[in-house]
């Protein structure tokens, strides 16, 4: 192999490396609950924030699409603010990840909601008796 | 009674399977033609006991046998008659059957194909079908029984998942999985050469078509799950870095990179290693897929159950890949290659970097799926890595990728000269930046897309400078242009069968940069009679109407197109309710069209029917997409043609 084919394989893989290295620490989202993002929440940092809607606390005006909920873990709790239609799997009491960023104003700004039910967090004791650590849990798994 | 004979079925399976492969790799080892003989009557007699089995499945479906788990986990007395078939491979289990038939299958193929003309390798390839066709077997015994039956017998089934309800679930697993289970062929003949010692290039011509037709059907199976996303998940998009697709789309890239590669080696007597490795990476990425989606480590839209799967296809992938590094370690010293590379600007080295990318994009794609995993084992932090890092480290090597599409059929072989260059892509070139030139002028803007974009219209203009050249040298001998050009197809089907699939991925490419580029959306709640407009359309909320179907009840949106392309039709988005599940699940209608799909959903509604929440999309050039895909089967079938005799060349 001649020396220049090597050279031009180790500048791919350099090229390579950086990309991925620049992507990976660019877009990268961490998945936090609610006591971990209220421990410490950093402003305009992208989150996946996953966790239950609390019962009661969710509002939904079809005129302006302001959809307002609160995302809870059992310690500790987070207001959420989205525009547009709820997602069809969303709901008081059930499980949701939402994709945003912690704003100055002192909520979750939320882009996307993930609101996937899965045979998980319903079939071991039926939808009425999950615990919520356990579907905390799940949605963590659900929510990377 | 059924479930019985069918699991009896598949346990004969199973004992036949694993005394065909013993048989067939003892009768190489011994040279023994009578043990390879029984074997092949395992292989026949192991097809016909999975179809039996398969039959006695849809049987169970069809008769609504809710005591077997499967089919009351996946039917209910509602579900209609055509998806009660596909209920088949609507999860877990029978998917797994599916793929073992399909195993089976081409197990058959090649024994009616190659018992003759490959004679060597022949018995070692048989050996190796039936080994994987043994594993799934086993898989389809202990961890994932099909015919479990279940205590007690419930009055109905739960019902198939609703999403599943689509013709898209009819075709879409079946194309899969043809392309993921056709690479066991070429993997087996891999396996074969390194046995036997002939890793000449016997087994890489022999296994061409087969690698094409997986591919193909890989590439299929694709794209048809991407049309699957678009009109029934209802987000407007077909490709969301999914983990699932991800798993389907690496052996995608490798095998891209495989059917490029063994180009080099026919022609060149190079990369011999490089190709095995790539037929078994690809292999093994589509055990690793299954693994990934089956094994309930990664979740995702493919929401599949747990269990002890998982185990299973792991302890294979590590006997696959272990046994054929061993295999490869062995045989070192008949792999070096024969030929070398001469210069940097020839089409040898474009394949290679064509390689290289590839096998990167493969890379970074493993990454960002397998990362998360990474991430909490190691770090034990949570994270998820998203569209974004997809995009932004794959698209400059897809749009390398795209260049260099342009230049490898084109370029000379060996040592390129400028003479050659310039003969082959001056005009090309000129005509990528005109065309770069007028959509900058056209509004443009994006440098990304006028790269993209021009980049597409210069490796179109190579394809079309090639094919203008050899008919007009045909017809210099005399032929009239049309036979000229279809001569040329016939003669050189491979070359320009490649061609047309280049040109299919060329139309991919504009409908994907279109639609990433161009595409619209709103979300607004509407009265009755009440207009949105977006993007020159307006639609008219009409009012909703509610119906019960055989298994779900029904509201309607009821919207009118009433300025834009295609004004006047009606648009009906819907929303179901299935009693099985606990919320409503949205039906998306829309208006297809070449330029602009007019998409919508129904969002949420007011009781009364007066007025509704409507997602209204405008999505851009999405249709090229699906067009890419029949030019893509033009393609194949163009490149797989039996090839007319002719002179060596």
């Amino acid at each position: 192999m001649k020396p220049k084919f090597l050279i031009g394989g180790a500048v791919i893989a350099l090229a390579l490396g950086y990309m991925i290295w620049a992507g990976v620490t660019q877009s990268v989202v961490y998945f936090v609950t609610p006591s971990e993002l209220q421990a410490a929440p950093v402003t305009g940092k992208a989150y996946r924030l996953g966790g239950l809607v609390a019962r009661g606390s969710l509002s939904w005006n079809p005129t302006t699409l302001d959809l307002t909920f609160t995302i809870s873990d059992g310690k500790s709790t987070v207001p959420v603010r989205h525009r547009g239609t709820p997602p069809d799997l969303f709901g008081e009491g059930r499980g949701a990840v939402v994709e945003g960023q912690w704003v100055s104003e002192g909520y979750f700004k939320s882009t996307h909601i993930m609101a996937k039910h899965s045979e998980e967090y319903e079939a071991p004791h039926g939808p009425g008796a999950v615990s919520s650590p356990g579907l905390v849990e799940t949605l963590q798994t659900e929510g990377r | 009674m059924i479930p019985e004979i069918g699991t009896g079925a598949l346990l004969v399976a199973l004992a036949l399977a694993v005394y065909g492969a013993t048989m067939a790799a003892l009768g190489a080892r011994w040279g023994r033609r009578a043990l390879v003989e029984s074997a092949q009557h395992a292989a026949l007699s192991v097809f016909v006991l999975l179809t039996a089995g398969m039959l006695l499945l849809v049987y169970a479906f069809l008769t609504f046998d809710f005591s077997v788990r499967y089919v009351a986990n996946n039917t209910n007395l509602g579900t209609p008659f055509y998806y009660r078939i596909t209920a088949l491979w609507g999860a877990l289990e029978g998917s797994i059957v599916l793929w073992a038939w399909m195993v089976g299958l081409y197990t058959l193929i090649v024994v009616l194909r190659h018992r003759t003309s490959a004679r060597e390798l022949y018995p070692w390839v048989l050996a190796v079908m039936l080994g994987v066709v043994a594993f799934f077997l086993l898989v389809m015994t202990v961890p994932a029984p099909v015919f479990a039956r279940m205590v007690p017998i419930p009055a109905d089934g739960r019902g198939l998942n609703p999403l599943l309800e689509d013709s898209g679930m009819i075709t879409h697993p079946v194309a899969l999985y043809l392309g993921f289970t056709g690479f066991t062929v070429p993997f087996a003949f891999a396996v074969a050469a390194l046995v036997t010692g002939r890793v000449g290039d016997f087994w890489i011509t022999t296994t061409r078509r087969w690698t094409i037709l997986a591919w193909y059907f890989l590439s299929l199976g694709l794209l048809i799950g991407g049309w699957w996303s678009y009109h029934v998940l209802g987000w407007g998009g077909y490709w969301a870095w999914d983990p699932v697709e991800n798993a389907a789309f690496m052996p995608w890239l490798t095998a891209t990179a495989l059917l490029h590669s063994v180009m080099i080696q026919e022609r060149r007597r190079m990369l011999r290693l490089w190709n095995l490795a790539l037929v078994i990476l690809t292999f093994a990425l589509t055990l690793f897929g299954t693994f990934l989606t089956r094994s309930g480590v990664i979740a995702s839209v493919h929401a599949f159950s747990q269990g002890s799967i998982g185990v299973f296809f792991l302890a294979f992938l590590a006997v696959v890949v272990l046994l054929s590094l061993a295999l490869i370690a062995w045989r070192w010293d008949t792999l070096g290659a024969q030929g070398e590379l001469d210069s940097v600007v020839s089409r040898e080295s474009a394949f290679l970097l064509n390689n290289v990318l590839l096998v990167a994009a493969t890379f970074t794609v493993f990454f960002g799926t397998v990362f998360p995993l990474l991430s909490e084992a190691v770090r034990d932090v949570k994270v998820s890595v998203g569209a974004p890092f997809f995009n932004q480290v794959n698209v400059p090597l897809f749009l390398s990728l795209i260049f260099l599409m342009g230049v490898g059929p084109l370029i000379a072989w060996r040592r390129a000269s400028l003479e050659n260059l310039k003969r082959n892509f001056l005009w090309p070139v000129a005509i990528g930046v005109v065309a770069a030139a007028v959509l900058r002028l056209l509004g443009v803007g994006s440098a990304l897309v006028l790269l993209s974009l021009a980049l597409t219209v210069f490796v179109a203009a190579t394809i079309a400078l090639d094919v203008v050249r050899a008919t007009r040298a045909r017809r210099s001998m005399g032929e009239r242009t049309l036979a000229a050009l279809g001569g040329l197809l016939r003669r050189h089907n491979r070359r320009y069968g490649g061609f047309v699939v280049h040109l299919a991925v060329l139309v991919v490419a504009v409908g994907v940069t279109g639609s990433q580029t161009w595409s619209v959306h709103t979300e607004t709640t509407l009265q009755r009679g009440q207009e949105a407009e977006l993007a020159g359309y307006r639609i008219r909320f009409d009012g909703l109407r509610e119906s019960q179907e055989s298994n779900h009840g029904k509201v309607t949106g009821r919207f009118t197109v009433v300025e834009g392309r295609g004004a006047g039709t009606v648009l009906q988005p819907a929303k179901k309710f299935y009693p099985q599940e606990q919320s409503p699940i949205a039906y998306v209608d829309y208006r297809l069209g070449l330029i602009d799909d007019v998409y919508l959903v129904l969002g949420d509604f007011a009781r009364d029917g007066s007025s509704a929440t409507v997602k209204f999309q405008v999505n851009r050039m999405v249709s090229w997409i699906w067009i890419g895909g029949l030019v893509l089967t033009l393609g194949t079938l163009l490149a797989v043609l039996p090839e007319p005799r002719r002179k060596a060349a």
